[in-house]
Order: C-alpha cells, then sequence, then structure tokens
C-alpha cells in the first residue's frame, strides 16, 4: 500500500493544467479528490509518473443557478453540494444521492468531478447526471466541448475524455417544477458501492407519469439509462403492473458483474426492486 | 478542624474499587492521539522491511531473482529463505507443534504467502524492492474444499512432511490430514441415538473469518552488535511467550532479549502467536546492525495473519419426544490453512470444543475433529473466544434451534427443560469439564421477563399469518441463544503452551506515601488493565485505584505470564493480583498491629485500613501502614511493602448468559433490520460495570459483523477475495444494531474475587442469537438451516429457495 515515484504539480488555471498534461503526456493524471486514484496508486494498479492536482484552480469551483439550468463546477465537493441553497431548491435529488455516497469525511474531500469523469460504473453520480440530461465541459489543448453525459460513458473506466482533456464544469438543465424524485441505492454498509441503485426524476398529471427518466447505478459496465423502463410507466398512474412492466425492461439492459454483494440473478432481481421503489418514492413527491 | 471525617460511604467512594464505573485511565491518551503504538516508535538510523508475497495459492518457487530490487536506492538487503537457511531460521515451528515456513522454501502454499524481505532505508524504497524481485513460480493444482482435502488424488501440500505419518497429536489419515481428536463416550453415544425418540443432523458451518485489530501486526527489532542483545517491540498479546520462544528458536540467551509490547490496538487473538514478520525483522536488525522495523497494512493482515473458525460441524442430538436431551455426537472438519498455526494451549488441538455440551445436562457425548491443510493462510485462533469455544457455541446453539423446531417446541422452554440445575455444580459434563457455578434458569427467565418473550412470539405469529396472506413482505426472527463459555486457562494440570504451564502473575510494590505500582503478566489490546486492575488493588487493599500505576508489556520489568487472550487476564491474572495484594495485607495487618499494639487477631479490615476490633476509634490507614512499613516494621521484619504472585488456577471459570435478537427480514431484497438486541451476562463478581459494558458492545458488533457478512472467502484457485475492507464485512456504527445488556450475578468459588471474565462472551453468544434469529425468520416456510454468513444476497437466496420470491 506503498505509491512508487511520481511527480506533482498544483497549477492555477485551467489553461495551466492543460498545458501540463499535454506537455507531460501519458503519464500525467488530473487529481481531483483522489479516492480512486491514491488507492489505485498505493496498491501501484496505477502508477503515473506526474500528478496535475487541480485543487489550487479557483474557477473550478462553485455553484451557480443560470436560469434553466444549474452549473456546478468540476472541484465542487460533496459536501459543498449538500450545503448549497441552489441544488436544495433546484435539484433536491442531487442532496438524496450525494447523502448516499461514503461518509462525511469522503464528502468532505470527494468532488462531483472526479465522481462523473472516472468512469467508475460504481459511482452514484453519473446515473444521476443521465437521469437529469446533464452535460460536460471538457477542456483540453484543442480547447473546449460539451458532451452530454449519455454519450460520455464508453465502458468500465472508458470516457469521452481524450488524453490531456479536464472535465471543468457540469450543467443541468433545472427540472420542471413539482417534479417527483428519488434515489434508491442498495448497498451493504456505509462506504459501499452499490448493490444496485436506481434514480428517477418524474413529472405527474392527473394521477399519470407525464415525464420520466430513470437511471441505473452499478448495473452494467457503465452507468444506464434505461429508457425502456421510463415509458413502460408513461401514461399510467404507477399500478403494480407498469411498476413489474417498469423493473423488467430495466433488468433486461442490466448486465452486472457477480461480486461479493451477490451473484448476477440477484444484483438484477434488486435492480428491478429500485427502480419500482424510487418511481412509487418519485410519484409521491410529484405535485 | 472543623473537618467532618469522612464517611464510609465517601471512603469507599474515594477508592474506586471494584463495581465502580471507574473511567479508564489510559483513555486520556487515547482519546488524545497521545497513545504510543508501535508504529509510533522512531529510533535512529531505523530501517523498514516488507514482504514479496506470492500471488499464486500452490506453486513452486522456481528462482528468485534479487539482483535488480538490490540496484533500487535505498535497499540494502533481500533476504530469502536461503539467507534464513544460514541461520537455521528457514522455517519455525507454531504453537500446534507444526513448522512453518518463515519464507517460502522451494515452494509457496497459500496467495500473499512471505517469499522475500526487502530492506530499505523507508518504507516507500522498499516498496519499490518489492516490485523490483523477480520470482519464478510454476502454479500447482490447488486444494481450496476442506471437503476434498483428504481425496486420494488429492495435492499434497506439505511435502516437508509428506511420509510423516504421525504428527504432533498422533496418525494422519492421509497427507492433507493434521490430526484426528475425539473424546466422550462414542459407544454410549451410539447407544443413546438408537435408543433416541427423535434426533437431528444437520453441518453447520461457521466460515473463515478474521480477528482484523484496528491495528495491524507490526515490530520493531533492535539487535545491539557490541552487547549482543536483541530488543523487540512488538504488538504482542503474550510478549513473555515471544521471548520465551526467540530464546528457542534463535539461540539467543533469554535474559538478553527484550520484548515490549506497547499500547496495542485490539489483538483479538491474531496477535497471539509468532508470524514471519518479526523474525525477518530480526534477522535484517542482525545482518544490518540497525534497527528494523515491519508494519503490516490491511490487506496483508487480512490475507496472511491468523484467521479463525473454518469449523464444519456435522452436529447430531438425540432428544426423548418430551424434549429431553439425551445424547449429543459432532464430527468437525477443520480447515487450518497451509500451516497448524492455531494458538491453542499445546495439548489441545481443537482447543476448548469440548465445551460443545454447552449449557444443558447431556448424558453421553462424543466429537471428534479432523484438521485439514489446504491452500489457504495459516491459523485457527481464538478471535475473541477461549480456543474453540465460538464455534462449540455457535453448534449446539444452532442445534438447539433445530431440535426444537423438529419437535415443535418453543426455543426457549427446551433449553429451559434441559438446563444444568444449579444444585448440579460442580458439574462434571460428559466431554469432560468440571463447570464451576451456574445459574442459567434464573439468566434464561430474566431475559424472557425482560423482552417480553411470550409477547414477541405473539406478533411474529400474526406477522407470519400476514405474510401467508400477502400483507407483508417481512418475516421475523426471534433468535435466543443461551452460552455457557469456559475461559480462564488454565489450570497447569491441563494447561500449557510449549512447556509453560498457564499461570499469570502481578508483583506489588507500594511506596512510602500510599500509592504504587502493580506489574502484570498479561498485556491489555484496549481491554482497560490500567483501570481495572487497580480496582481489584483499591478493593484488597485500601489504597486508591488512582494511586496505583499498573504497567504490562515490558518483559524486563513485568513478571512472567502468558499474556492476553481467551478471556484469561481476569479470571487468572486477576487473581494473582488478588492474591498478591493479600499478602501485602498480611504483611500491613503484621505492621498495623505491632503499631497499635494490639494483636493482628485484634484487627478487623474496615475499607481503608485496620481497626482494632471494638473499638473503632483505634486505627491504622493503609496510608499511615505503607509509611510505617519505611521505617519502623516489627523488629525482624524486613522492611518495604511489596510482595508478588504466580497463580495457577484451580479450574476454569464459565461465564454465561441469555441473549435474545429480533430481527426483521425483507424477502425481496434480503435486507434485514434488527429491530432489539438484549444481552445479558454472568461473568460473575463485576469488577468495572462500564468497562463490562464497552467489551459487551464491542464483542456482540463484532458477532453481529461475523454472522450478518464476514468472511475470508477464496475463489477455486486460491484467490483471496475479501482481502480488503470494502469486501470483508467491518460495519460501521450506521449499520450496528442498538444493543441492551443486563446481568445476573454468579460469583466464581474457586476464583478470589469470584470473578469469571467477559471479554469474550458477547462474540460466543452473539453469534448464535444473529444466527438463529435469521433461521427462525425463515423457519416457518420449511427451513431448517442457512448457513452464515446471512448477508442480503444470501437471506434472498434463502427466501428464494423457500418459494416465496
Amino acid at each position: 500500500m506503498i505509491p512508487g515515484p511520481f511527480g506533482y504539480h498544483r497549477p492555477e488555471t485551467v489553461a495551466d493544467a492543460v498545458k501540463l498534461l499535454a506537455s507531460l503526456g501519458d503519464e500525467a493524471r488530473p487529481l481531483a479528490g483522489g479516492h480512486s486514484l491514491i488507492p489505485m496508486m498505493k496498491l501501484r494498479l496505477a502508477t503515473p509518473g506526474h500528478l496535475v492536482d487541480l485543487h489550487r484552480i479557483p474557477n473550478l469551483k462553485g455553484i451557480r443557478n443560470d436560469g434553466g439550468k444549474v452549473t456546478i463546477g468540476a472541484m465542487t465537493t460533496q459536501h459543498e453540494l449538500l450545503a448549497s441553497d441552489v441544488v436544495a431548491k433546484a435539484l433536491p435529488i442531487l442532496m438524496e444521492a450525494a447523502l448516499l455516497i461514503a461518509d462525511p469525511q469522503v464528502r468532505y474531500r470527494g468532488t462531483i468531478g472526479g465522481n462523473v469523469a472516472n468512469g467508475d460504473p460504481g459511482n452514484d453520480m453519473p446515473a444521476m447526471m443521465m437521469t437529469l440530461g446533464a452535460s460536460y465541459v471538457l477542456e483540453g489543448s484543442a480547447g473546449a466541448r460539451t458532451v452530454a453525459a449519455t454519450d460520455f460513458y464508453q465502458g468500465a473506466y472508458f470516457t469521452a475524455l481524450d488524453p490531456g482533456e479536464i472535465l471543468t464544469e457540469i450543467s443541468i438543465p433545472t427540472p420542471a417544477t413539482g417534479h417527483g424524485y428519488a434515489y434508491e441505492k442498495l448497498k451493504r454498509k456505509v462506504g459501499d458501492y452499490a448493490t444496485a441503485a436506481a434514480a428517477v426524476v418524474l413529472t405527474m398529471t392527473g394521477g399519470k407519469v407525464a415525464t420520466c427518466s430513470i437511471g441505473l447505478t452499478n448495473l452494467s459496465e457503465t452507468p444506464l439509462l434505461a429508457t425502456d423502463a421510463a415509458k413502460a410507466v408513461i401514461g399510467t398512474s404507477l399500478d403494480d403492473g407498469s411498476l413489474k412492466a417498469a423493473a423488467a425492461a430495466a433488468e433486461q439492459i442490466m448486465s452486472p458483474a457477480a461480486d461479493a454483494r451477490g451473484p448476477v440473478e440477484y444484483r438484477k432481481h434488486v435492480g428491478g426492486i429500485m427502480v419500482m421503489r424510487a418511481l412509487k418514492r418519485a410519484a409521491q413527491r410529484a405535485v | 478542624m472543623n473537618d467532618m471525617a469522612p464517611t464510609r460511604e465517601q471512603r469507599e467512594a474515594k477508592l474506586e474499587g471494584m463495581g465502580c464505573k471507574r473511567k479508564r485511565v489510559e483513555d486520556a491518551r487515547f482519546t488524545q492521539g497521545k497513545g504510543n503504538y508501535v508504529d509510533d516508535l522512531k529510533l535512529p538510523g531505523m530501517l523498514h522491511g516488507d514482504f514479496v508475497r506470492s500471488p499464486y495459492a500452490h506453486a513452486r518457487v522456481k528462482s528468485i531473482n534479487t539482483e535488480a530490487a538490490l540496484k533500487v536506492p535505498g535497499v540494502l538487503a533481500v533476504i530469502t529463505a536461503e539467507t534464513l537457511k544460514t541461520v537455521n531460521l528457514a522455517w519455525m515451528p507454531t504453537l500446534a507443534g507444526d513448522v512453518q515456513m518463515v519464507l517460502a522454501d522451494g515452494k509457496v502454499l497459500f496467495q500473499n504467502q512471505e517469499v522475500a524481505f526487502v530492506v530499505a532505508t523507508d518504507r516507500y524504497a522498499a516498496d519499490d524492492g518489492i516490485n523490483a524481485v523477480d520470482v519464478e513460480y510454476e502454479a500447482l493444482p490447488v486444494v481450496i474444499d476442506p471437503f476434498h482435502a483428504m481425496d486420494a488424488d488429492a495435492p499434497v501440500l506439505r511435502e516437508d512432511i509428506a511420509g510423516k505419518m504421525t504428527g504432533a497429536h498422533g496418525p494422519r489419515k492421509h497427507a492433507n490430514h493434521i490430526f484426528e481428536w475425539s473424546v466422550g463416550d462414542k459407544d454410549l453415544t451410539d447407544v443413546a441415538f438408537r435408543k433416541a425418540d427423535v434426533s437431528i443432523k444437520e453441518m453447520l458451518s461457521y466460515q473463515r473469518v478474521h480477528p482484523c485489530p484496528l491495528e495491524t501486526c507490526q515490530c520493531v527489532a533492535s539487535f545491539d552488535k557490541v552487547s549482543g542483545d536483541l530488543t523487540i517491540w512488538g504488538t504482542f498479546q503474550a510478549p513473555h511467550v515471544i521471548r520465551t520462544v526467540v530464546a528457542l528458536i534463535a539461540s539467543l540467551p533469554e535474559q538478553k532479549i527484550h520484548v515490549i509490547s506497547p499500547d496495542v490496538g485490539g489483538g483479538f487473538g491474531n496477535k497471539v502467536g509468532a508470524y514471519p514478520g518479526y523474525i525477518c525483522a530480526a534477522v535484517a536488525s542482525i545482518v544490518t546492525g540497525k534497527p528494523v522495523k515491519w508494519v503490516e497494512d490491511r490487506i496483508e493482515n487480512l490475507t496472511s495473519t491468523s484467521f479463525a473458525r473454518d469449523y464444519h460441524m456435522t452436529t447430531e442430538i438425540a432428544a426423548t419426544k418430551e424434549g429431553k436431551v439425551t445424547g449429543l455426537r459432532v464430527h468437525v472438519l477443520a480447515d487450518h490453512g497451509a500451516f497448524d498455526a492455531c494458538a491453542d494451549p499445546s495439548k489441545w488441538p481443537a482447543g476448548f470444543f469440548n465445551i460443545v455440551t454447552g449449557s444443558y445436562d447431556f448424558p453421553t457425548a462424543h466429537v471428534c475433529v479432523d484438521g485439514i491443510y489446504s491452500n489457504k493462510a495459516p491459523g485457527g485462533v481464538a478471535y475473541r473466544c477461549s480456543f474453540r469455544v465460538t464455534e462449540a457455541s455457535y453448534c449446539i446453539e444452532r442445534g438447539m434451534d433445530i431440535l426444537a423446531q423438529k419437535l415443535g417446541m418453543d426455543p426457549a422452554e427446551l433449553r429451559l427443560k434441559n438446563f444444568i440445575r444449579p444444585e448440579q455444580f460442580p458439574y462434571q459434563s460428559a466431554l469432560g469439564w468440571e463447570y464451576d457455578s451456574g445459574d442459567y434458569a434464573t439468566a434464561m427467565k430474566k431475559m424472557m421477563e425482560s423482552v417480553q418473550y411470550a409477547e414477541l412470539r405473539k406478533e411474529q405469529a400474526i406477522k407470519r399469518e400476514a405474510f401467508k396472506l400477502g400483507e407483508t413482505r417481512e418475516v421475523m426472527g426471534i433468535g435466543v441463544s443461551f452460552f455457557t463459555e469456559i475461559v480462564g486457562a488454565g489450570p497447569s494440570k491441563n494447561c500449557d503452551i510449549l512447556g509453560i504451564a498457564m499461570f499469570d502473575s502481578c508483583e506489588i510494590r507500594l511506596h512510602p506515601t500510599g500509592a504504587g505500582i502493580a506489574r502484570v503478566g498479561t498485556k491489555s489490546t484496549g481491554q482497560g488493565h490500567e483501570t481495572t486492575w487497580a480496582q481489584i488493588i483499591a478493593t484488597e487493599i485500601g489504597i486508591p485505584a488512582d494511586r496505583i500505576m499498573v504497567e504490562e508489556g515490558n518483559t524486563d520489568t513485568a513478571p512472567y505470564g502468558l499474556g492476553t487472550y481467551g478471556s484469561r487476564s481476569t479470571p487468572v491474572a486477576g487473581a494473582a493480583i488478588a492474591t498478591a495484594a493479600r499478602k501485602i495485607k498480611a504483611k500491613a495487618q503484621m505492621i498495623a498491629a505491632y503499631r497499635l499494639e494490639v494483636h493482628e487477631d485484634d484487627l478487623e479490615w474496615d475499607i481503608d485500613g485496620f481497626r482494632v476490633k471494638g473499638l473503632p476509634e483505634k486505627t491504622m490507614s493503609m496510608k499511615d501502614i505503607c509509611w510505617a512499613a519505611y521505617n519502623s516494621v516489627p523488629p525482624g521484619m524486613e522492611p518495604g511493602l511489596e510482595a508478588v504472585s504466580y497463580y495457577d488456577p484451580p479450574n476454569m471459570t464459565y461465564p454465561f448468559g441469555a441473549y435474545i435478537c429480533v430481527m426483521d427480514i425483507d424477502v425481496d431484497t434480503g435486507v434485514y433490520k434488527v429491530r432489539r438486541f438484549y444481552a445479558l451476562d454472568d461473568c460473575g463478581t463485576r469488577i468495572n460495570p462500564m468497562i463490562i459494558e464497552g467489551q459487551v458492545h464491542g464483542g456482540l458488533t463484532e458477532a453481529f459483523a461475523i454472522a450478518m457478512g464476514q468472511e475470508i472467502r477464496y475463489d477455486e484457485t486460491g484467490n483471496v477475495v475479501t482481502g480488503s475492507f470494502m469486501d470483508f464485512f467491518m460495519p460501521t456504527a450506521v449499520e450496528t444494531p442498538h444493543w441492551e445488556t443486563d446481568f445476573t450475578v454468579t460469583p466464581s468459588p474457586h476464583h478470589p474475587i469470584g470473578a469469571k471474565g467477559v471479554g469474550e462472551s458477547p462474540n460466543v453468544g452473539g453469534v448464535p442469537a444473529f444466527s438463529n434469529a435469521v433461521n427462525d425468520a425463515f423457519a416457518f416456510l420449511g427451513s431448517t438451516h442457512i448457513q452464515m454468513p446471512h448477508d442480503y444476497w444470501r437471506n434472498w437466496q434463502a427466501a428464494k429457495t423457500l418459494g416465496v420470491v
């Protein structure tokens, strides 16, 4: 549990960080909260020659409501999300999810940018971002570009980030007033990744689901947007039959690994349960 | 002088003696980060050692190339088995009569086995060196499932003893067999089963777990080339035993070996035995002439140092149709891993597993244990347990529930029907123990009344109906456990470690101003000895506890003791402390008689000093006696006031308790909620109720972790798949249930202060309570036994197997 040697850099602007990553090449990795990278380095599963620490870049922090969308700097910590009035008012589901991430110590250090950019299927925020229709700003030596969260994840730890690019900002369209939301996460203990988790954002009209979006965490190599499952409940009052249809549709796209959290069959089964429970709870909250 | 003389109550209170909820004196430093642990030790010129470990569970080591590692900046030496052979230390003896490789000698037998020891100027350089050592392996077939260890075509693991068909504990049946240990009357037991109205048979597995103390195993070894002294600071639960082991295997004179256990962050049995790290650090210090530190990381601790349990117990109980037990038969398949490194008293290859008749009056019983080798880490230590008592307790307590289910009886009622009755003590068990004391029915009934047991069963019946009707998806389980422990190893007639009787010791020295120091042969790893030992002395000799300094862990100053494990500290060392105190008190009485000018027999003890019988105003306090001991002792008496006691206990002590767990399980996800957990403990005389409560909380939390999620699991090729706290279930405060504690007091008749020990009871009694609750929850659906650990997915799987999901 002792990392190998590495160089350490602490730029003060995004431009400098991008320059450093470009000049240091493949050997360099940006460092955000470090909750994934540092343990990997201690196990020597990751052996970057250089770390480019992003903590000294003030522009990467902050949460603002730009009217119609909420913009969050990549280095904003999970704790700062929880303390934000903007998030509490516009994106209560983010509060719910952030509270389910590990423990306060981890949340003081862990960043939303690191959480979504790492491509770890166990992280909670990626599926959340897909559910909310978020997009990411990626900056590299070729300039900045915007990629939708739904297009970002390609495989476990594989993302649309090009070498040398940094995810700098997350932009989330503000959900409709009166929307219902829920994040249901089954985990073995505090600090564990989800055995299965489902995020739901929906609106109700006349007791029936008008719009719905469902995301799934840790049930595949990448976070999943369960589009068919969401379709299955549109226009329904979330009766048992449509809940079961949504769970079945969601299970169709799950391909979790068997691990100490349980065999594949179990993880898919509880994935379906999480979808049903999140739908029910979200509907109760919808106005 | 208007001061009122203190009342008796005030004098008692000032002592903070036995029965007082005295705050732990050691916590002042622990809670402020001022503890002094091994890794806090930094000596001038100190080097750091770390291991190259095997990625294979079973492989031949074809070659070890250290050339590149020796070129890494900061790396000074790479020690291999070849190096160790030059000092005859490539192998070391285990406490169980086996031998164990210190570093891989020709082959490796478990994943993460120690292969080479890299010594460097700092930990970073040591790890760089590890990565530069090139080891060539040739993978071999593995033995992982203990039930196939003795197959005719099973690969031979221990080539070093392949032809040796007699081991330390008798004949071996197979190259991978370690021992067969049987006790009890087989024929009589067979007869009991033939005549039984009812019998049950079930294979009960107690999975492999790990004690995982917060602080891992570590040491600093420092060899002085000029004086020839070797000093080892280490995380040792039994420092004197380590000193003797080092003297025996390293051929160093024992007075030149200094073993020091500083503050130790939890032991739980993990820190009793000797590990390759200790030997390698000592050899490295001798080779380099510098102090060498070795500190394990969490993965190394979980995967290579001593595990616990891994007992697979085929359990049979015979009974009458009225529910009176008539016989017990148990066969155990015990997986010991690659080397038999159990830390049991030497003559007990399966520890005190023969306490398996539990709290019940079995007329006859027979137990047979087969120990086997496998490609797993060595060990089999007593994890918060008095040598396989946890396994025995799980075996009988699950067995009794299964019998109750078969008889259609309430499990509490079945237990009440079969308890050893108070008038039967001292009680000779069918498997050879003499239980010293107990009042089981009183404890059981108190538990049942406290939790309103009958009401709980009624609620359960209603919930079961509701479940059948589809009105709820939750099942409710009530887990009863009534355990009897056997602790305080132990009497020299049946307990020794490497030939040293398992006594313990205390030396008390009182100073002229009414204060003193007590040195004890045990070693607290969190139990609070600095607090409680002083309380015993305070009550015995009337010196306030806060005037007594307690010191343990330094073999140069502490009297020889066998250390702390197996809940032996209070039963054995606690008795030595009281005995030493009483020797002091006897001398104090002579001094007081001389000073008060009366005969000794005319004096009586009164809280904190002596008074003349019939003349209560004529007194001499212990404080004044201390002063007198240094200036005016009776003619012919030596000055000073000190005593030493080495206590060889006449018997074990037998703490017991009644536990109950109430749990609800969601069958759709397998998620459980522990609604209530009540633990009644009878540990005899209670020295510090607050510390007892803390001990019970800690042990119950471990029991919860074991029953509900922990396991050291291997895949079919022998890779450990639970090598970190990500997958080895270590509950946090969030997952841990609320604990309710209670007690009865049945003092031990043979212990000087009547104390029995409590540290391990909650682990021993807690595991069956949890497991019985889960099994009870599913019993009405037709299940007889579900194996531990009862984690979410397994609960769901159970529900699925029973057809309710």
